[in-house]
Parts: C-alpha cells; sequence; structure tokens
C-alpha cells in the first residue's frame, strides 16, 4: 500500500497580498490583536472573493477603527473612508461603477455611532453593496470606549462603573433597525464564537457577497466579534463572553433574506459630464457670450453685498451681477444668505466678480454695498472697506451713512421703477445704475441677461426699461 | 490489521502565530497544543501534537491570521 497522499484544502489565500507593506511590524501578519475577530472574518470575505473570482471588480472600502489598515490586506480595489462615511463613499463607487462588487466594511463605533446616519440612508436606498459590520460592542480602535453596542452594564474606559442605560441608553441592534427598512434584500447576524457559529456566519458572508455579483441589492451582515484588548480578557474566554452576553442581546437571526425575489437591474443614470453640464442647467452658451467691459481699476473685482428687504428682489440682483460677470468671461459666486433673518427682515447675498479664480463665494470685506432698505445700510454700513461704493436706494433710505470715507451714489430706485409702473423693477434699475456707474459691465450685457434672470416674458420690458433708466442714472451720476 | 491513516493533516507557520490558543479551544480532537518556541513576532506558538488531525478545518477558521494555519486532507484513495 503507498504511503497516503494529502492534498491541500485549506490555505492562506491568495487574495491577500503575498506580504503585507505595512510601514511598521510583521510583513507576513496581520496588524490585529492575538484573538481579533476582525481577522477571521477577513479570512472568510478573502475566501468568498476568491471562490467566486471576483476579486477584479470587488472595492473594498474600509473604515476608521482597527480595520482602518484593511487596504494593506486585501488585493482588491481599496478606499479608505472617514469615519462612519463608507457606505457614501461606496454609494460613490457602485455608481461610477455600477458592476462593481462594494463591500462597507465598518465597525460599531464607525457604522452605529458617528455613521449612523449614512447607513440608514444607504441602506434605505437600497444601494448596490454589502455591509459587513463587525459588532464588538466597544471603540477598539481608540482604548477601549463605549459603543452604541455596549451591553447594559459592561465596563468600558468611559463607562468605568458600567454601562448605566438611564444616562447611556440601550444597545442599538442594527440589524434590527435596518430590517424595518424596505430596500435591503438580506439582513442578517452571525457570530464568530464557536465553530458552528463561524461556520454559518461564513455561509452569511458567502450569499451577501454572492448577491453582488448578481447585482441585486443592499445587504447587510452583523458579525459579533471579539476584541480581547478592549475587553480585557483572554481570547478563549472573550469567545465564551459573546456566547453568555452578546448573543442574548443580539439574535443570531436572518431578519430579512428576499434574495429570491426578481430585481430589476436598475442602474441609476451617470452625472452629466462637465461638457454637458450647461446644457442639463440650461445656462447654455452663457458664459463669454459678451465682449468684457473695461471698467476703472478701482471698481475691478468687486466684492458686492446686495441687501433689503425680502421681497425686493435682492437674491435676483445678485444673480443678475453674477449672471453678467459670467457672460463677459469673468470668475463669478453668488452666495445668498439664507437663514432666520430671511422671514419678514432683510435679505441679503454676496456677489464676487473676479478676473482671477475666487477663494471664497463668502465676503467678510465687500468693496460695494447696495442698500435697499435702511437697515441694511446700518447692519452692513460697518463691516465696508475704506472708500467703499454705496449704492442706496434713497426711496427708502433716509439717513445716509454715518462713515465720511465712502463713495456714494444716490439712486431713487424704487422711484423711478415706480414711474415705469412697477416697484418691484427696483432691482433693475440698480443692476443697470451699477454698470452705468462703475462700468464694470455693459449695458448690452445686463439687457442681454434678462434672458436668463426673468422667465415671464411679459416683464421683460418693463425690466429692459428698468435697466436702461438706471444705467443711465448711473452713467450721468458718474459725470 | 494496519491502523487507518489520519484524514487529516494540519500545519501551523509558527512565524505567524499570535499564541490566542484559539484553535487549540475549537480543535474537535485536541491536537493542537501550545508549545514553548517564542516566535520572532514574541508570542509562544501552537503546535500540532502530531496526529489524530480530521482535517476538519475549524481552527483554520476560527485563527484570525491569514497564513497561519494550513490544512490538508486525505486523498480519496484511487
Ligand atoms: C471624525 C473622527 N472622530 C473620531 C475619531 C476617533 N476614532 C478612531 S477609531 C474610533 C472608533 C472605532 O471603533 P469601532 O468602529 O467600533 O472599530 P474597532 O476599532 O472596534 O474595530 C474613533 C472614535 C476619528 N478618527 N475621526
Ligand atoms: S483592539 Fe480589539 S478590535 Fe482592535 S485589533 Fe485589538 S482586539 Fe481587534
Ligand atoms: S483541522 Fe480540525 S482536527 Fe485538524 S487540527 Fe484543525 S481543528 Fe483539529
Ligand atoms: S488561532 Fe492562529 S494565531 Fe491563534 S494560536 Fe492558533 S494558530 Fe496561533
Amino acid at each position: 500500500m503507498s504511503a497516503p497522499n494529502y492534498k491541500p484544502h485549506l490555505s492562506r489565500s491568495e487574495i491577500f497580498y503575498p506580504t503585507f507593506e505595512r510601514k511598521s511590524g510583521n510583513k507576513e501578519v496581520t496588524h490585529y490583536c492575538p484573538g481579533c475577530g476582525h481577522g477571521s472574518l477577513h479570512k472568510m470575505i478573502a475566501e468568498s472573493i476568491q471562490d467566486l473570482g471576483i476579486n477584479d471588480r470587488t472595492i473594498f472600502v474600509s473604515p476608521v477603527g482597527c480595520s482602518v489598515f484593511a487596504y494593506y490586506y486585501f488585493d482588491t480595489g481599496n478606499i479608505q473612508a472617514p469615519h462612519g462615511r463608507a457606505p457614501a463613499v461606496g454609494t460613490g463607487a457602485q455608481r461610477a461603477r455600477p458592476h462593481s462588487v462594494v463591500i462597507s466594511y465598518q465597525g460599531d463605533g464607525d457604522l452605529a455611532a458617528i455613521g449612523l446616519n449614512e447607513i440608514l440612508q444607504a441602506a434605505n436606498r437600497g444601494e448596490k453593496m454589502v455591509v459587513f459590520f463587525v459588532n464588538n460592542a466597544i471603540y477598539g480602535m481608540t482604548g477601549g470606549q463605549m459603543a452604541p453596542t455596549t451591553l447594559p452594564g459592561m465596563r468600558t474606559t468611559t463607562t468605568p462603573m458600567g454601562r448605566d442605560t438611564r444616562l447611556a441608553g440601550n444597545p442599538t441592534r442594527m440589524c434590527e433597525l435596518i430590517s424595518t427598512l424596505d430596500a435591503p434584500i438580506y439582513v442578517a447576524r452571525g457570530c464568530l464564537a464557536s465553530p458552528k457559529h463561524t461556520m454559518r456566519t461564513r455561509k452569511l458572508v458567502r450569499k451577501a457577497l454572492k448577491m453582488q455579483t448578481e447585482g441585486k441589492g443592499f445587504c447587510f451582515v452583523e458579525v459579533l466579534s471579539a476584541c480581547p484588548t478592549g475587553w480585557g480578557m483572554q481570547p478563549v474566554d472573550s469567545h465564551q463572553w459573546i456566547l453568555d452576553n452578546m448573543v442574548p442581546q443580539f439574535p443570531l437571526e436572518i431578519f430579512v433574506d428576499k434574495t429570491d425575489l426578481d430585481h430589476d437591474d436598475y442602474i441609476p443614470p451617470k452625472a452629466p459630464s462637465p461638457e454637458t453640464f450647461h446644457e442639463v442647467i440650461r445656462i447654455a452658451d452663457a458664459a463669454n457670450q459678451m465682449a468684457p467691459a473695461q471698467p476703472e481699476t478701482k471698481y475691478k473685482d468687486p466684492r458686492i453685498k446686495v441687501a433689503g428687504f425680502g421681497g425686493q428682489g435682492v437674491l435676483l440682483l445678485g444673480l443678475g451681477l453674477a449672471q453678467c460677470g459670467m457672460m463677459e468671461g469673468r470668475h463669478v459666486t453668488w452666495l445668498p444668505s439664507y437663514g432666520p433673518e430671511m422671514r419678514g427682515g432683510t435679505a441679503h447675498c454676496h456677489v464676487n466678480i473676479a478676473d482671477e479664480e475666487i477663494g471664497s463665494p463668502l465676503i467678510s470685506k465687500p468693496t460695494v454695498l447696495v442698500a435697499m432698505n435702511q437697515p441694511s445700510l446700518t447692519k452692513f454700513e460697518g463691516e465696508l472697506v475704506e472708500g467703499a461704493l454705496v449704492i442706496m436706494n434713497s426711496s427708502m433710505v433716509p439717513n445716509k451713512p454715518k462713515r465720511k470715507d465712502l463713495e456714494l451714489l444716490e439712486l431713487p430706485a424704487t422711484a423711478i421703477a415706480e414711474e415705469l409702473g412697477n416697484a418691484r423693477a427696483a432691482n433693475m434699475v440698480v443692476l443697470g445704475a451699477y454698470a452705468g456707474y462703475t462700468g464694470v459691465l455693459s449695458l448690452e450685457t445686463c439687457l442681454e441677461s434678462l434672458k436668463t434672470l426673468i422667465k415671464r416674458q411679459a416683464l421683460v420690458d418693463l425690466n429692459v426699461k428698468a435697466i436702461t433708466k438706471g444705467f443711465e442714472f448711473g452713467k450721468a451720476a458718474r459725470g | 490489521m494496519a491502523s487507518r491513516p489520519d484524514r487529516g493533516r494540519v500545519e501551523i507557520n509558527a512565524d505567524e502565530c499570535k499564541g490566542c490558543l484559539l484553535c487549540v479551544s475549537v480543535c474537535p480532537t485536541q491536537v493542537l497544543a501550545r508549545t514553548t518556541n517564542l516566535n520572532k513576532q514574541g508570542y509562544f506558538s501552537v503546535g500540532y501534537t502530531g496526529s489524530g488531525c480530521t482535517g476538519c478545518g475549524f481552527c483554520f477558521y476560527t485563527c484570525p491570521e491569514p497564513g497561519a494555519i494550513t490544512i490538508r486532507r486525505l486523498e480519496k484513495s484511487a
């Protein structure tokens, strides 16, 4: 009888890099503590990726937490996401490459605390990804603080007397929470605390990954996992502790399994490319279509604040300024200020028009203030740069600025607009006057911009007149 | 009658073992044990006692290290 022959059965997965090119430490082994569940789960995931033959289309998103370094181990696509944001990053990856297999790998601090929003939103949208959720009831990486999943009475560095549920709430059961949503197709909890449980968990992992190869939908696999270091236990004891304490809190069930139902092969539409963007938001060929005006140096690159009552059209005036600047080939920004002051009080917006790229749309030191009413002048006068231009709607601003260094254009905008038939055109009177006075924009550009700014054709005539009147007024005032 | 050969064989890569003893605790036939070998990581590695492995793979799936354990199975005789 010949000597018995033993053939390889289970060995190091080829999905792991041959050596782990970590910055420090032994390159043959992981950085995980002895007995840490992360390693065992990594092995199951690697095995399934290998068996399914999907390593070239797998995008592994690692979290912040002890598993932050997963990209040193998995020979797949890798992205490391900010704390809690792996499902959002995974969403982006999936949408950019709809045929990839996206894995969001997360700990319980990452997923159930800082990232609770992201996971629920991704689950609710039914993003095509699998989430592997390592529940070790603690923040491992940062030294064993309480996590949302920490058990009642459990001691951690931030609950040295044990978690008091009246003070710190009860453990969050993520599978159960996610099961309330309509979209997820597979939600299951396993554990790694005995061979029986480990082999069952292996099946859950495999199934969830297989569903991704078929483009089926959102799968969530929670794994109760040991953190011997954080728990201050020997690894073997930590497994018993999972069985005795975690499993009663976190039942090992398959909560949702809709994997046999038919799924549409919906692929989200691609975002418009930069080339088609103008068409999509219907500002086609707006930029650069007009010859740029040549203003005096002191009026160039204005930082404009436009302020007035809500209803005076100050936001539209700001848009008009930005629109005109863009049409003349300038860099522009428009930043409306929303907030409680919008309700009834003053509204304002910030507009930059510049030859160079603009750093911030927010303007703290304006060079131009448009004050449509008295409160706006009072409120913003103080923040203007020295010698700034103030265009005040003298019909509604009886008191001039207190400061003596400012350049003043007193423009009865509301009165002019009323004469033309509608006080609401006062904002366009200002647009024209600003152009006429400073030369920053040409009259032609202002008139052309109305095509974009004014939707109702009936109002175009009025606004053409308003701009023209304003322009003449501004030009005459400049002398 | 000659005794039947073991159904499996386990190999421990001593330098990749972290001495957590989880494999020892899950082995149904109790054929793994801690050794006095202090490996290059500074852990006492485990080792195979030499016979009785069934190739069940429990130790492989329990061990957190990718390359610490390799399992072979007896080829069904042709
Ligand atoms: C925005 C941000 N907040 C906080 C931290 C600190 N931090 C790093 S890991 C971590 C918790 C990790 O715990 P868990 O997700 O349970 O993973 P584990 O380490 O247990 O695997 C925290 C709070 C951070 N890195 N970034
Ligand atoms: S601290 Fe806990 S979770 Fe982190 S590597 Fe160590 S055992 Fe694993
Ligand atoms: S394969 Fe099974 S029998 Fe063999 S050493 Fe591992 S656990 Fe023990
Ligand atoms: S489970 Fe792995 S790391 Fe732990 S003692 Fe066994 S071989 Fe070593």
